[in-house]
Formats: structure tokens, sequence, C-alpha cells
């Protein structure tokens, strides 16, 4: 175990040091199938189902590549600038591990499918955005792991654990995994451009369609080293934090190395090259096993499957499949849609790009679509920690909204209570509004009816209307919208409360 | 000739599936003929790990019952065959000759497996062999060791000793074998009986367990050239399975052995194959049988393979390496064999202690030589290196071939030694393969074929064809040819001077 | 090439998963130093400008379509499991992490 340091506050880290960050991100491709096998690669099947004698590792198995999995690592490399080999090998990772069927992994080591890309990522600063260009190191193909149950001892933790459970079902899923070269100079910025790049990466996939990235199912996990040095010095030890889940722990993950490494040297400590694992519960990491003692994974070129030789002709092909670029497409919506930068990069924060764009496409006007997704939409989500086309609203459903607020028989306000009931499942627009029996109240007698309640309820503050104060109007306003469940509209209440009493604004 | 009357099991089965065919006898009679003879002589020569009797009648009657229909069946529908214990077949134990595999029913057939039951052959049972296929002499067998039929006290060659005994016992006409060094023709050089290599990727290996994955092939083995080139056909061809597997048709095999025709051939005799480190009566028996090829009419030269010298060098680095890796799945986790799992142990002592009670002591010799060879700071040095000799033998048989249309060498340096003799000597034992695993290394075809006694000891010798790449029906052209000049001198097959048991 | 010690032996056979013992470790010692010794000639060939070659058969580009075919039963993998519960395999517990 290492010796427990403070932390040092972010800033007065980046003040003393230089980070440098390296980030590998692997992600599982969504074809039908697996890298090796015909088993399928849905998620949530029954334990052990998804498995035959390949993705078990039984004895006299032999693996064979799925052709989809290829093309949509080249789709990859290609939209990140990268070089595809002409001529490229699987090799074996050779360690024990009971999450492992075949105690070895395959995968790419040496002579990755493709190399030396780059992805341009933009980052908001007090001074507007700013792009910074990531390296690519490599894009290879390997196959995933078992997935661990711990039972017995400390709840579902290895450490203290009596006994595990393995469910093979996620071995030999397809994996892409992506490296980038050190990323240098970030300084301040370093958290956010992990973030950045992170994201960037999601939705380049997402755009290619060769994962849908479901975060909630770590189905994208990222390793982040990190290394501190002070200005002019040679780079300083890296640690590497596994487990890294999400947009959100990805930024977390480097802050908090960044203060934890920071507080070593600045005691003058040594930092170890190690393993540490992040937890998103504390958004801080603990330390695994030292690199030092590190497995030797004596990798060497998987006999069991030939080479990948892509023709030339092939990988043009896969080119021209690839869909406009995520940063020319941005560069297009924003002019399209007439918005500043900051506005701009709100709806990117916001993850409200897609889903925007589609409900406009739907026919909804551009400001009321934005209006839509980056306000009631977007703040729900954060409060749940969950990703907007994760609510279960949808560009549909923002288009029926806009009619029945266009034609009168939704107040906001109302719509803001279909919304809630969107999301909490219960129905299409329609569906919601019957069910919750919202619809304006816009019969004037029944209004007229709630007013004179009101100013009975309250006859002192009737009379400082009639007497001219119609500031005061509020009130009565206020106790119809609360006896209306605010099904009605609160200008046309106020303006039949003056008429009624007859005065004039 | 009819078969009525003649003892069963020393027919061929080319003879056998003649006689089934046109009636004169059942694959249920034949079966159990065979099925009878393991039950007398097994005890002696231990060639089965599994013997399927009642599986075995029954796949027998089925095929007897589809001929009585009318069914067009294969060319050995309903001739029995052992399989050596490497390959899964459902449901059917399948144990490697490990400990750490006791036990273990696969759930699925291998390749070679569904073939032979797709062509009606009936598979009698499992034979023995080295542990994980690693030894020249069967003693490696967690099991016990095979004896040989020519003298029980003697090995019959490995690792497919079970295979190569139950042909020269005469408890089966059929086997499959596997060769990775010389699995397959080291045993039929020792036993009298002739074993083919296919072609790397000629027969799938989907479903063989794995020593070293690159060089392993599974071949037919039996009494006759033209019964194991039937065999050849039944088993080989593409499978999607296996992605090593070559997508092109099988070379005619049995219509060269047919031909049996050496006119006109270029034959090379490897001058680095013979010789110093070769017993007298091996050279002996190998001269008389090449002057027999010139006799039939082949051109008989002598080329150099100069990387030769190499080869066991390369091939002990390059096998460990790979079986280091493909034994690792041995874990205990998941089937066969745990060890010291008492709830206290973790998952890493318990993976220890399995492995070290599962493996035999070559087993383990070998996977500490492959960790070692492929660990950081030796990798270049050792695989790395012998890679590169790879290419070189590789070449060599290259311009061999672009001067000759076959190779011949002696099979194996000597006649089968005593059990025990080498036993805890292993690089005694690896010189057995040192004719034998030049052709793994490249990749080509090779045939052994018995060609006498060894004056000296009275034991058989092989003679070793090799042929280039998806050129596996010259093995048959040439060992048909000097197959049937033999039994024209000797007047019958080797195998007949095999003494009873 | 350095000459294997029986240190050596026992890092190899923990890599390797061997949990061998003291008199085992001797005698690998010496053998697996004579075997390697034996081996280490391939150098004295293997120059720079040699291409290894990792298969035999040049061949490449061997795929299979992205379709999904059915596996094996899950009573035949549990049958052969030396420990199974709750529809999984049932392992010792993992001293690693954390
Ligand atoms: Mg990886
Ligand atoms: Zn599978």
């Amino acid at each position: 175990m290492t010796a427990t340091h403070d932390t040092v506050p972010f800033a007065e880290a980046i003040a003393a040091f230089d980070p440098v960050l390296g980030l590998e991100t692997h992600v599982e491709l969504g074809t039908a199938s697996k890298m090796f096998c015909g088993c399928p690669t849905m998620f949530g099947g029954a334990a052990n189902t998804h498995v035959c004698p390949v993705c078990l590792g039984l004895p006299g198995s032999l693996p064979v590549v799925n052709r989809t999995a290829v093309e949509s690592t080249i789709r990859m490399g290609l939209a990140l600038n990268c070089r595809i080999a002409e001529w490229c090998r699987f090799a074996r990772k050779n360690y024990f591990y009971p999450d492992m069927p075949k105690d070895y992994q395959v995968s790419q080591y040496d002579e990755p499918l493709c190399f030396d890309g780059y992805l341009d990522v933009t980052v908001e600063t007090p001074d507007g955005p700013r792009e910074f260009r990531v390296e690519i190191e490599r894009v290879h193909m390997e196959e995933d792991t078992g997935k661990l149950t711990h039972a017995g001892g400390a709840t579902g933790r290895i450490h203290g654990a009596d006994y595990s459970l393995v469910d093979y079902n996620r071995a030999g899923i397809p994996l892409i995994e992506i490296v980038t070269k050190p990323i240098v100079g970030a300084g301040a910025l370093a958290p956010q451009v992990a973030r950045a790049y992170v994201t960037e990466l999601r939705d380049l996939m997402r755009a290619l369609g060769v994962s849908d990235v479901r975060m909630e199912e770590g189905s994208l996990r990222c390793d982040v080293n990190v290394s501190l040095s002070r200005p002019g010095e040679p780079w300083g030890t890296r640690s590497e934090t596994k487990n890294v889940n999400s947009l959100r722990s990805v930024e977390r993950a480097v802050l908090s190395e960044i203060e934890r490494q920071a507080a070593v040297l600045r005691d003058g400590g040594r930092v170890i090259q190690e393993t540490r694992h992040f937890h998103e519960d504390t958004g801080r990491s603990t330390p695994g096993r030292s690199k030092e003692q590190a497995e030797d994974y004596r990798y060497f070129p998987e006999p069991d499957l030939v080479p990948v030789a892509p023709p030339r002709d092939w990988v043009e092909q896969l080119r021209a499949t690839l869909p406009e670029p995520p940063a020319a497409r941005r560069a297009r919506l924003r002019a399209e849609w007439g918005i500043s930068d900051h506005e701009f990069q709100t709806l990117v924060n916001a993850g409200a790009l897609d889903l925007v764009e589609q409900t406009i496409a739907a026919g909804v006007d551009s400001a009321a679509a934005r209006k839509w997704w980056t306000g009631e939409l977007a703040r729900t989500a954060n409060d749940r920690g969950v990703e907007l086309a994760a609510l279960g609203v949808t560009p549909q459903h923002i288009k029926r909204l806009e009619e029945l607020v266009g034609a009168g028989s939704l107040s906001d306000s109302l719509a803001r209570q279909v919304l809630e009931g969107i999301i909490a499942g219960e129905g299409d627009v329609d569906e919601v509004v019957a069910s919750r029996g919202l619809a304006v109240v816009s019969d004037d007698a029944a209004l007229l009816e709630a007013i004179d309640a009101a100013l009975a309820e309250q006859p002192d503050v009737a009379d400082k209307i009639r007497g001219g104060k119609v500031q005061a109007a509020g009130a009565i306003v206020g106790a119809v919208m609360k006896a209306t469940r605010g099904q009605a509209d609160a200008a046309k209440v106020r303006a039949l409360l003056l008429e009624r009493l007859g005065v004039s604004e | 000739m009819g078969i009525i009357g003649a003892d069963l099991v020393r027919q061929d089965a080319a003879t056998l599936a003649r006689a089934m065919a046109e009636g004169e006898v059942s694959s249920e009679e034949v079966t159990r003929a065979h099925l009878d003879r393991i039950g007398e002589v097994d005890d002696r020569v231990h060639a089965f790990l599994q013997v399927l009797s009642t599986e075995a009648l029954d796949a027998a009657r089925d095929i007897d019952r589809r001929r009585a229909a009318g069914e067009q069946l294969g060319p050995l529908a309903g001739v029995p065959i052992a399989v050596k214990d490497v390959l899964t077949m459902t449901g059917v134990p399948t144990t490697c000759g490990s400990r750490v595999l006791e036990g273990w029913r696969p759930p699925y057939d291998s390749t070679v497996v569904e073939r032979l039951r797709a062509g009606g052959l009936v598979i009698l049972g499992k034979t023995n062999m080295d542990e994980f296929a690693m030894g020249s002499s069967t003693e490696h067998s967690a099991y016990g060791p095979t004896h040989n039929p020519w003298d029980l006290e003697r090995i019959p060659g490995g690792s497919g000793g079970g295979s190569a005994a139950a042909l020269a016992a005469f408890e089966a006409p059929l086997a499959i074998g596997t060769d990775t060094g010389g699995s397959i023709r080291q045993p039929a050089a020792v036993t009298g009986t002739v074993g083919v290599k296919p072609t790397y990727g000629g027969v799938s290996r989907y479903g063989l367990v794995a020593l070293a994955s690159s060089l392993d092939q599974a071949g037919p083995c039996a009494r006759t050239v033209k019964d194991t080139a039937l065999l050849h056909a039944a088993i080989a061809g593409h499978d999607p399975r296996d992605s090593t597997s070559i997508q092109a048709p099988v070379p005619d095999v049995v219509a060269a052995a047919d031909e049996a025709d050496v006119r006109g051939m270029r034959i090379g005799l490897v001058r680095e194959l013979r010789g110093e480190g070769y017993q007298a009566g091996v050279s002996q028996r190998f001269d008389e049988a090449v002057a027999i090829l010139t006799d039939l009419g082949a051109e008989v030269v002598e080329v150099s393979c100069p990387h030769f010298e190499y080869a066991l060098a390369a091939y002990y680095l390059i096998l460990p390496s790979e079986a280091s890796s493909n034994l690792a799945r041995f874990d205990g986790m998941r089937y066969g064999l745990r060890m010291g799992d008492d709830g206290a142990r973790s998952v890493e002592e318990v993976m220890s202690l399995t492995r070290e009670a599962g493996f035999g002591a070559e087993v383990k010799r070998r996977i500490m030589i492959g960790t070692y060879a492929l660990s950081s700071g030796y990798y270049d040095a050792y695989y790395g290196s012998a890679q590169k000799v790879r290419t070189l033998i590789t070449r060599d048989f290259e311009a061999a071939f672009a001067q000759v249309d076959v190779l011949v060498s002696p099979t194996a340096p000597t006649t089968a030694f005593r059990i025990g003799d080498k036993v805890d000597d292993p690089l005694a034992m690896y010189l057995n393969d040192i004719a034998t695993i030049p052709v793994n290394l490249a990749g080509n075809a090779a045939m052994s074929l018995p060609v006498g006694l060894a004056p000296e000891d009275g034991l058989p010798v092989g003679l070793q064809i090799m042929a280039p790449p998806m050129a596996d029906d010259r093995l048959y052209r040439v060992g048909a040819a000097l197959e049937a000049a033999l039994v024209d001198r000797w007047g019958h097959l080797l195998i007949e001077e095999v003494p009873a048991l | 090439m350095t000459s294997l010690t029986r240190a050596d032996v026992e890092h190899l056979a923990r890599l390797a998963r061997l949990q061998l013992a003291p008199e085992e470790l001797d005698h690998y010692a010496g053998q697996l130093d004579v075997i390697l010794q034996s081996v280490a000639r391939v150098s004295e060939v293997a120059a720079d400008d040699i291409p290894p070659t990792s298969h035999p058969i040049p061949m490449a580009n061997v795929f299979r379509d992205d379709v999904v075919r059915p596996g094996v039963r899950r009573d035949d993998i549990a049958a052969a499991a030396p420990a199974w519960e709750d529809d999984r395999f049932r392992v010792p517990r993992i001293l690693d992490e954390e």
C-alpha cells in the first residue's frame, strides 16, 4: 500500500505543475454477434446463456473474426483521421484471471489496425470556446471479458469477498480500443479536455453507427493516465486510473489525480507507477496493483487467426460511408440556426444537438425546439444524472406539445406537467393530457366563477384593486390559478378580473 | 476373395467397406469383431482410454439400416475407427491424456468427428496419447503407457501411440491421429503402419484440443496407403469454423493412391536427414526402399536443406510458447479438475494447485520453457529467432521442391525403444522427432510408411515422404507405388509379420 | 545466454500458475537450463533481414458474417463446472486490486 497524502487544491496544483494526460478508451461495438463467435451481444440476457464453445474458451474451440467488427474499427479509424494498416495481426495477451475464459485476451499489440490520427475537441473557457487537437496513437480490436459478481464479505466489493461468480455473456463482445498520444499543454483545462474528448468519441461512434455507447450499461470504459512535471522538466511518473465509466467521472478522475499527485510531489514524495481504481461514489481513486510487480503479458501473434490485410478499395468504400464529421456538422448547424457560440455550446454540453435537429426536422420552430431541450428537460436530466436522450422524451413528443401550446389548449406550465408525465412513463402527450386531465380552462363562465370566489375570499384585496392599485391583482390571479390547478391562462384571468372590477391598466 | 470366414479384424478398411457394400457382412458384425478384439488384447496394449461399445454398435446398426433402406452411403460407411483422445466428441470424455481434464465431457463435436459421423464411420473409442500430445512415446499419458504390439516392452511412438498401436494390434482398421512435430508419422514408423500429416490447414482443427496452434494438424492413420487416402478424403476440406483452414479443393489423394506410379518423378534425398545419428538397420532399410523407387522409374537425387539442423531448436521454442498459452485455460475454473478450493484459498492459489496436480512433468517443463521464451527481454532471442528459423526452413523446402517433386528420409532415427529408457531425459526424447519436425514448421504434407524390419532388432522402420503444401496427392502416388513393390517382394504387408499377442 | 537459476524457475512457475514443490524446482532448474542452452542456437542464424513466420501457410482476411448462431445449453456447462451457483461459475476469492 502507498502512503495516503492530502490533496493540493486544483488551482494551486496547476500553478506548480504541468499535467500530461493519456486516455485509453474501450467501447463495445454494436454488432449483432460477438467478435469471434456467433453468440448475441445483447445486454441483459440470463447469465451464461449467450455463450458457446468459442467464447467460453472450451478446449478445441477456435475463433473466427466478425467482418462487421473489422469494418466498424476501420470506419472509426478513418473518422479519427488515422492511417489504416495494410497488414496486421491479432496477438494474445497472456494473464490469468477468472473472467477471461482462455486466460489470454485476443487483442492487437504492435500491429494495430488503425494508427496515427487525431480528433479536434472544443472546451469552454472564460475567454470563449477553445479548440484542442488530441492526437490518436492507435485504434485496435479486442474482446471483452466476462462479468464478475463478488459474494460474501463486504457488499459487492472484490476486497474481502468470500468468493466470486462469473457470467460469460459479455466475454467475447467486440471492443474497440482507442489510445491517445500524450496530451500536453492543456494546463488547467486538462480535466475538461479529457471530458470533451470522450464526449466527442461517443458522439462520433453514435454518428458512425458503430456503437450506441450505452454508458449506463458500462459499454464505454476509460483508463486515464496522468503525470505531472514542473514546467520545463521531464515528464513525471504516470499513474493509470481504471474503471472510469462516465463523462463526468473522466473529468473528475483527471482532476482528483492532479490534486493527489501534486500533494505527493509537494511533500517531496515519489509518484509510483501504479494502477488505481476510480470510485464513482467518492470521485476519488484508490491504489491497486503496483506496476513494478505487474504481469508480463507475453504477447505473441495469435496463431489461430490469420492476418487482416484490408484491400485499399475496401478501405475507400468504407470511407465513402462516413457521415459528416461532428465538428463540421456543428459548424453547419450553428450557421443554420444563427445562434451564438455560447448558446450553441450550451446545446452541445446538454447533449441536445441531435434532439434539437430532429425536433426541427419534425417541423418545430428552431427557437422553440432549443428552448424545450435546453431548458426544463436539460435540468431534469442533469438532476437525475442521466443523459438527455435517456429521459424518454422524443422529438415527436415536443412537436405534439408545441401544436397544443400553439392552439392554446396547453399553457407552458401545463406543458411542463405533460413532460413530467412522459418522463414518468405515463404515455405519449395525448395520453398524459387525458389521464392527468390537463387542458387549459378557456370557458369564461367557469373562470368568472373562480374569480368571484377569490374576490369573496379576499375582500380587502378587491377593494385595493377597485381603488386603482392594479398591482394587487396578482394575489387574486394566483388564487384563481391555484383553484384551477394551473389549467387557466394567467393573462386571461387577469384581463377578466380587471374587466369584472371595471378597472383599466 | 470373399470375406466370409476370414478374420474380420485383419482386413483393411477398403476390403471391409466393399464387403459391407456388397452385403457380405454387416457393420454390426464388423464392429462387434473389433470390440471383441479390443476386449481380448487391450489390457496388454492399452491403446484405448475409452471404448464406446454401446454407441459404436448403435451407430453400426444405424448404418446397416440405412444401407438396407437403399441410402447412398460414403465409401467408408460402416467401417470402425479409433479416434485420438485430443478431439472433442459430444458427451464423451475427452482427456487429452491428462488428469486436468479427467471426466470432462465436451458439449460439441470436433469437425473431424462430425465428418467421420457424416461419412458413416463407426467410432470405437478414444485412444491413448502423451499428455496434451507432448511426447514421442505415449509414456507421458496420465493414464499409463501404451505398449507396442511388436514388442510389449517397447513404446508405440508418440504422441499418437494409442492410435498406431490400435492399428498394429488389429483393434481398428483406421484411426485418427494428430501431428504437431511427428505424432502421426513417428508412431506409424515404429508400429509398421501408415500415417499422414496433411498440409497445414488441410484438415480442420476445430475441436482439436490445441497443443501448438501453428503446428497442429489432424490426419489419417491406417495399415495401407489406400486406406489412409480414403480416410484423408473423408476428413479433409475447408471448414469455416477454423480460420486457418485452406479454402481450396482437397487434392485427389484416392486417385493418386490408385495410380501408384512414380515413373518420371524426381525424388530428393535430404542430406541432413540421414547418416550419422540414424540406427544402422534404419539406414539400411531406407536405402533399400530408395533403390526400389529408382527401380520403379523415379529419378533420385540428393538435395540439401542446410537449416534443418536448427529445426529441432526452433520447434522446441515455438511449440512450448504456443502451448504455454493454449494450456493456460486449464485453470480449474470452468471445467475439469479443481484442487485446493477450501473456501480460504485465493483463486490464484487454487489455479496453481490445480495445474500443479493436473499436469505431468513434461507438460510443466514445456509450459515453463514457453513462458520463458515469450517473456519480455527474452522474446527476440528465443521466440522471435525461432520464427526466423521457420522462415529459413520454409525457404529450404521451397528451394528443394524447385528441384524435386517429393523429398524422402527415414521417419525416425531409431526403431521403438524400451519403455522407461528416455522418460526423464527430455533432450534424448526430443531427438526422435528430428526428421519429422521440419515439415510441421513449414506446413507441408508428409507420410510415413513401413519399409521393413531393422535386422538388428526385428522392429519396423518407417520411410517419410514429404510434399509441398497442397500437394498431398504426391505422398500417395509415391507411397502406394512403394508399398505395392514391397508387398510384391514380401508377398504380404509388413504388418502381417506382427507377432500374435 | 545466462543460465537459469532456481529463482528464475520459481518466477516462471508463478507466471504460469504452477505450485511447484521445492524438490521439483531443483529438478526442473537443471533440466530447463540444459534445454534452453540447447535451443538458444536459433539465434546463430536469425539475422535481422529474415522475416519471422507466425503462420505456416500465408493467408489473410478470413472473416465470418455478423450473424447470431445458437450456443451451448447452460445445463451442459453447469454440469461440467467444478462449482456453480446462481447460474454462474463459482470461483474462489480474488486477491487483487482495490
Ligand atoms: Mg485493451
Ligand atoms: Zn460464443
